[in-house]
């Protein structure tokens, strides 16, 4: 769909100018939106393609059992995939419900323009923009100083603060898009809010709320900042909440600025073990929830 | 609650088991987000206490780092969390506004909107430390012949000067844009969006060109959302850690030119934190976290305040 400046009026020679003009003006933007869509959309290409290229070759079944290895043997990651799972899995644990429950009271019992639900709104926005690390700072002053250790609890914690706000985005997104006949019709049959909500609103919106969930969890798997000083990195295997507790991100870090070629080999599969986690969840919420997420 | 909400439910009281303390527990938790908010600046307001007290604003103007002999001045991480950012933003905002337009105003196909719409929204969920990886490997690589060549050309500027060794303040502002990216696009397509279809049909009415169309009449319809689009983009670039530490170079200097390595609060803290040295060294790192966090608040609630005045409440937020 092209518009270009009207070509009628032939007769006048510096209207027919004024005309070219206008239209040359029309086709030099659209080429330069032609640019810069393919310069936004080469990063993306680029990082698929070298993740694959490079992470491939070092991706085997001791990268996901064996511990990591001094220069020179073969390791592997095997208790950093553990702790990432263990600490996202905590964390989610804490925020998923809470973040429901929440999204419930924004979209399901505030008054339609209640004052409340709009500043936990602003709120929850501000939140989901707080930069990571200062979130790992509170963590750290929380949870590390006052127990004096490192600890795989205060990475999860620090997690579930910044999955949080995601979760009550997504789930009230999707709660919204409920039929209001649905409500109505629990109502009619003489549910209570509690059981509106629990027996026939959620599970009408649950592809919206899982992927809601999904997408924090993906979001908190690639989190590394908030890691750095509160779950910290562990050499050996380790499930204890107490301890610090390694994570693929913070090994991925640790290993990429190392002086090591091998190091860098490792932190390319940790990298490809990321993103096939992060795309399969993000593609396969796409199949779950057709809207517009 | 306040008000009693206007649905059936207000009727059913006699039915089933009271929800009243269901709905009080869930409006109580609901708070838990603006305690977090509180707490955050709290708790870091008080563990950066020492630090304040010590220094006050000097910490913000005094360029000297050394946290062996007691010397904490943050411009350095100001200065380079700063141009850092300018340089992404300057290079997001046009970029992403455009794709943004390409998706909304009918210049793509109908076969790539969906397609294209989706690989910027997966720009978004691809991990920092692994922008930083790249970064290290492919964009500095990439990079590098360029900033040499401009270096030798308009070295004259003091902003372009070489050398040229790599890990830089300029190359830290392309990566940093590269991730800010859909933020702009994703919020300034929703506010695009929103703009009314007759104002588009009356200025083609009038004979106007697509593209006259949407520099008169669309773009300043939507500027305010465009605008809080980029100032939330700007919050994400100056908190953004893994990426930064890994390309900047960690060199707590201030030099004038883009090519040359430097440091940002994120970086700072994602080095130092796990290792301060003492006391001091600790709070003095709170202190910088807290200025980042006062800032990205600002920012913060500035764009959500903006995006609000242009798609109403209901405004979806986008890349992360």
């Amino acid at each position: 769909m092209m518009t270009l400046a009207a070509e009628s009026l032939k007769g006048d020679p510096t209207f027919l100018k004024h005309v070219q003009r206008r239209n040359w003006v029309s086709l030099a933007l659209t080429s330069l939106g032609w640019v810069l869509t393919v310069a936004a959309l080469f990063p993306l290409f680029s990082v698929l393609l070298y993740v694959t290229i490079q992470g491939l070759p070092s991706l085997s079944l001791d990268f996901f059992t064996k511990l990591p290895a001094p220069v020179g043997e073969q390791g592997g990651m095997g208790n950093a995939v553990l702790g990432t799972l263990e600490m996202v899995s905590l964390a989610s644990l804490f925020s998923v419900p809470i973040g429901i429950l929440i999204a419930t009271y924004l979209s399901e019992l505030a008054a339609p323009q209640s004052k409340i639900a709009f500043v936990i709104r602003l709120g929850t926005d501000t939140l989901a923009g707080v930069p990571s690390i200062v979130v790992g700072v509170f963590a750290y002053a929380l949870l590390v100083f006052t127990t004096k250790t490192f600890s795989a609890l205060a990475g999860s914690g620090a997690l579930a603060i910044i999955m949080l706000p995601l979760v009550i985005r997504t789930t009230e997104e999707s709660l919204k898009l409920v039929p209001d006949s649905y409500r109505d019709g629990a109502y009619s049959l003489g549910a209570n809010r509690f059981q509106a909500i629990f027996g026939v609103i959620l599970p009408a919106a649950r592809n919206g709320v899982i992927t809601g969930a999904l997408l924090a969890v993906s979001r908190a798997a690639g989190e590394t900042a908030p890691l750095l000083f509160t779950a910290l990195n562990n050499q050996y295997w380790n499930v204890e909440l107490n301890q610090p507790m390694a994570s693929l991100t913070v090994q991925l870090f640790t290993y990429a600025i190392s002086p090591y070629e091998e190091k860098h080999a490792q932190a390319w599969a940790a990298a490809l073990v990321l993103i096939l986690f992060v795309l399969v969840f993000n593609v396969g919420v796409r199949f779950l929830l057709r809207s517009k997420f | 609650m306040t008000a009693p909400e206007p649905t059936p439910a207000v009727l059913t009281g006699m039915k089933g088991a009271n929800d009243k303390p269901f709905a009080k527990l869930v409006q109580t938790l609901s708070f838990l987000v603006l305690v977090l908010l509180m707490a955050m600046t709290v708790v870091l307001f008080i563990d950066a206490l020492p630090a304040i007290r010590t220094f006050g604003i000097s910490f913000l103007v005094g360029s000297d780092w050394d946290p062996v002999n007691g010397g904490f001045g943050a411009l350095p991480f100001i200065y380079g969390t700063v141009m850092s950012s300018l340089v992404a933003i300057l290079l997001a905002a046009p970029t992403g506004i455009g794709v943004a337009i390409f998706i909304t105003e009918g210049f793509l196909p109908p076969l790539l909107r969906q397609p294209v719409s989706i690989a910027t929204e997966m720009l978004a969920a691809i991990p920092s430390v692994v922008y930083g990886l790249w970064g290290i490997f492919v964009l500095i690589p990439i990079l590098r012949p360029f900033m040499k060549e401009t270096a030798n050309l308009l070295g004259v500027i003091p902003l372009l000067a070489g050398p040229t060794p790599g890990p830089s303040i300029f190359v830290t502002g392309v990566l940093l844009a590269v991730m800010i990216l859909p933020t702009i696009i994703a919020i300034s397509r929703d506010v695009l969006r929103a703009v009314p279809e007759t104002l588009r049909l009356g200025s083609m009415a009038l004979g106007a060109t697509q593209w006259e169309t949407i520099f008169s009449c669309i773009l300043p319809a939507a500027a305010p959302g465009i605008m809080g689009s980029v100032i939330l983009a700007l919050g994400r670039a100056l908190g953004e850690t893994m990426a930064a530490t890994m390309v900047i170079g960690n060199t707590p200097q201030i030099q004038a030119s883009l090519f040359a390595p430097g440091y940002t609060l994120a970086a700072v803290l994602a080095n130092e934190f796990a290792e301060a040295i003492t006391d001091l060294h600790t709070s003095a790192l709170i202190y910088a976290a807290l200025v980042l966090l006062g800032v990205t608040l600002a920012l913060n609630i500035l764009a959500q305040w903006l995006v609000l005045v242009v798609s109403g409440p209901n405004s979806e937020r986008g890349g992360r």
